[in-house]
C-alpha cells in the first residue's frame, strides 16, 4: 500500500487548513429538477426545504423546460447514450455537426467547434492557436478558466485593470513587436455582473492590429436584443475574433461548450486543442437538448424579454430597498458586503427565510469585496421576485445594513 | 530614494494598483507574496524596464523573488545595467 498513514496525515492537515479558513465547501442536494422552486437537503442528512432559487446559472429557464427534455429523450432514442470515441476516431454524428453550425448561426461566426465544457474550450484554444512570438493581454478578472487556458500557452502573457480601455491601449502599443497580440476578455464579468466595454475594445483592436477573445458564458441567449450575447449589445457582431462559450448556463444547463469564430482559427481547435483531442466530446442526448434550445430561442425573444424585465425589476427593488448593488445590465446582481462573515451570516438567514443565495468572499473575490452574487432566470415570475425582495430587506434589517454604501458597512462590520 | 527606485515604485503604483485602493507601498513592500503583483503582470514591469533602461532581463533571472520588492527589482537593474 502507498497510500501510507503519513501521506493520509498530510491530507487531512490541508483540509484542516481549508476549513480553519472558512474556504470549505460543501455541496446541497437539490432534490429533482434545476428550475426556481427547488426542495434543498442541507446539510447532508437535513430534513428538505423549500426554497426559491437565487443562485443558478439557468438564465433562460430552459433547464427543465418541457421541450428540451422531450429533444434529449428523442435523441438518446435516435442517438444512443455515448459515443464512446472521440471526435476524429468515430466520436463525431451527424447532430453535433448540426449544433457546430446553429451555434455559428446564433453567435455570427465563421464556424464553431464544440468542446467537453467552456472550461475545455478555454484550455485548449489559446495553445492551439498562439505561439512564443505572440502576447495574450487579459482584462484582470477575466474567469479562472481562461487564466488556466493562458498558462497552458507558451505566448507572453500581461493583464489589463479591469475595463480600462486606456491601460488596454498602452498594453497594445508596448507589445507592437510582437506577431499577434490577442486582447481577452469576458463578455459578462461572472462576479461582477458587468459587461465589457466590447465596442471600445474593437474600436482598440483595429487601431493597434490585435485580436479579440471574448468569453460569452453568461451572455450567450440573452444579452442583446435577440440575446446572441455582448457583442451584440454592442454593436460588434461579426466583429469578434474568438468566442467561447458554455451549454451549461443559459443555454439548457447541461454541459458543454465551443469555440466559434475565424474558421482557420476552428480548424486550428480541430487539429491541435487537446481537450478536443483528447476527450470524447458533448454526449448525443445533450446534443439534441442544446439543438432544441437553440431552436427555441433563436425566432422567439420572449424568455430572453422576461429575463430582462426580471432583472430591471429585481435590480431597482434592491436599490429601493437600500441595498448596495453592483451596477450593470446583466441578470447577475451582486448584493455588496464587503465582509465574509457579513456575506456567510445572510446567506444562512435568507436560507431560513426561503432564498437560496450564496455568500462568495476571498479568495473567489478581491479581499474586502464580499457580496451575496444574485442571479435571475426567466423561470422567476414576479411573486419569486417580490418573495425574495421581501426576505432580503427583512435580513438586511437584521443586520442593520440597508441604506449603507462600502465605507459604512466597512466601519460596521471591518473589511 | 534614488531617482531608478522612485520610478519603479510610480510605475508599480500606477500599474497594479486601483484608484480607489488604499494600500501604501513603499521600496520595501513584498509585490508578488503579498499578492501586488501576479505572476501574469510581471511581464509588463519586465518589459518596461528593459525598454526604460535599455537592458534585457533573462527569463531565467526574472524570479517571483527578484521581483518581489521595488528594492529587489532595483538591485536586478543595477545587475543588468552593469553587465
Amino acid at each position: 500500500m502507498t497510500y501510507s498513514a503519513n501521506i493520509r496525515a498530510a491530507l487531512e492537515q490541508e483540509l484542516g487548513g481549508i476549513k480553519e479558513k472558512g474556504l470549505f465547501k460543501e455541496e446541497r442536494f437539490i432534490l429533482g429538477p434545476q428550475k426556481a422552486d427547488i426542495s434543498v437537503e442541507y446539510p447532508s442528512g437535513a430534513p428538505a426545504s423549500d426554497v426559491i432559487n437565487f443562485c443558478a446559472n439557468n438564465y433562460l429557464g430552459l433547464s427543465s423546460h418541457p421541450d428540451v427534455v422531450k429533444a434529449a429523450h428523442e435523441g438518446l432514442e435516435t442517438h444512443g447514450y455515448g459515443m464512446s470515441s472521440v471526435r476524429f476516431i468515430c466520436g463525431t454524428q451527424d447532430i453535433h455537426r448540426t449544433l457546430e453550425q446553429k451555434l455559428t448561426e446564433f453567435l455570427g461566426t465563421e464556424d464553431t467547434i464544440l468542446f467537453p465544457s467552456c472550461m475545455d474550450a478555454n484550455a485548449g484554444v489559446f495553445e492551439a492557436v498562439l505561439g512564443p512570438e505572440d502576447v495574450m493581454i487579459a482584462d484582470r478578472l477575466v474567469h479562472a478558466s481562461i487564466i488556466d487556458g493562458m498558462r497552458l500557452c507558451a505566448s507572453m502573457r500581461d493583464t489589463y485593470k479591469h475595463s480600462d480601455m486606456k491601460h488596454l491601449e498602452q498594453k497594445l502599443e508596448m507589445h507592437q513587436d510582437k506577431r499577434i497580440r490577442l486582447i481577452i476578455t469576458d463578455g459578462v464579468f461572472s462576479m461582477d455582473g458587468d459587461l465589457a466595454k466590447m465596442d471600445e475594445i474593437v474600436a482598440l483592436a483595429k487601431k493597434w492590429d490585435a485580436m479579440v477573445f471574448t468569453d460569452e458564458s453568461h451572455s450567450s441567449g440573452f444579452i442583446g436584443k435577440t440575446g446572441r450575447g455582448v457583442h451584440e449589445h454592442c454593436g460588434v457582431m461579426g466583429e469578434i475574433d474568438i468566442i467561447t462559450t458554455t451549454l451549461g448556463k443559459g443555454l439548457g444547463g447541461a454541459s458543454g461548450g465551443c469555440v466559434s469564430g475565424r474558421k482557420e482559427i476552428v480548424e486550428l481547435c480541430r487539429q491541435k486543442a487537446r481537450p478536443y483531442l483528447f476527450s470524447n466530446t458533448v454526449a448525443p442526448v445533450i446534443v439534441s437538448g442544446a439543438i432544441k434550445v437553440l431552436d427555441l430561442i433563436s425566432g422567439n425573444t420572449e424568455r430572453r424579454d422576461k429575463l430582462e424585465w426580471n432583472t430591471n425589476y429585481w435590480r431597482q427593488g434592491l436599490t429601493d430597498a437600500g441595498f448596495d448593488i453592483k451596477k450593470g445590465d446583466s441578470p447577475i446582481v451582486p448584493v455588496m458586503l464587503y465582509n465574509a462573515k457579513l456575506a456567510q451570516d445572510m446567506s444562512r438567514d435568507l436560507y431560513h427565510e426561503g432564498i437560496y443565495a450564496v455568500g462568495f468572499f476571498f479568495p473567489v473575490v478581491p479581499q474586502a469585496a464580499a457580496r451575496i452574487r444574485t442571479q435571475l432566470s426567466a423561470d422567476h415570475d414576479q411573486a419569486h421576485l417580490d418573495k425574495g425582495l421581501a426576505a432580503f430587506k427583512k435580513v438586511g434589517e437584521k443586520h442593520g445594513i440597508l441604506g449603507l454604501g462600502k465605507k459604512e458597512i466597512i466601519e460596521k462590520f471591518g473589511k | 530614494m534614488d531617482d531608478q527606485k522612485k520610478m519603479i515604485l510610480e510605475y508599480v503604483i500606477a500599474e497594479y494598483l486601483e484608484e480607489d485602493d488604499d494600500q501604501e507601498i513603499d521600496c520595501d513592500t513584498e509585490l508578488i507574496s503579498g499578492g501586488i503583483v501576479d505572476s501574469f503582470s510581471m511581464v509588463s514591469l519586465k518589459r518596461f524596464l528593459e525598454k526604460k533602461y535599455s537592458i534585457q532581463i533573462p527569463d531565467a533571472d526574472a524570479s517571483p523573488e527578484a521581483f518581489d520588492s521595488v528594492n529587489k527589482i532595483s538591485d536586478l537593474v543595477d545587475r543588468f545595467k552593469n553587465a
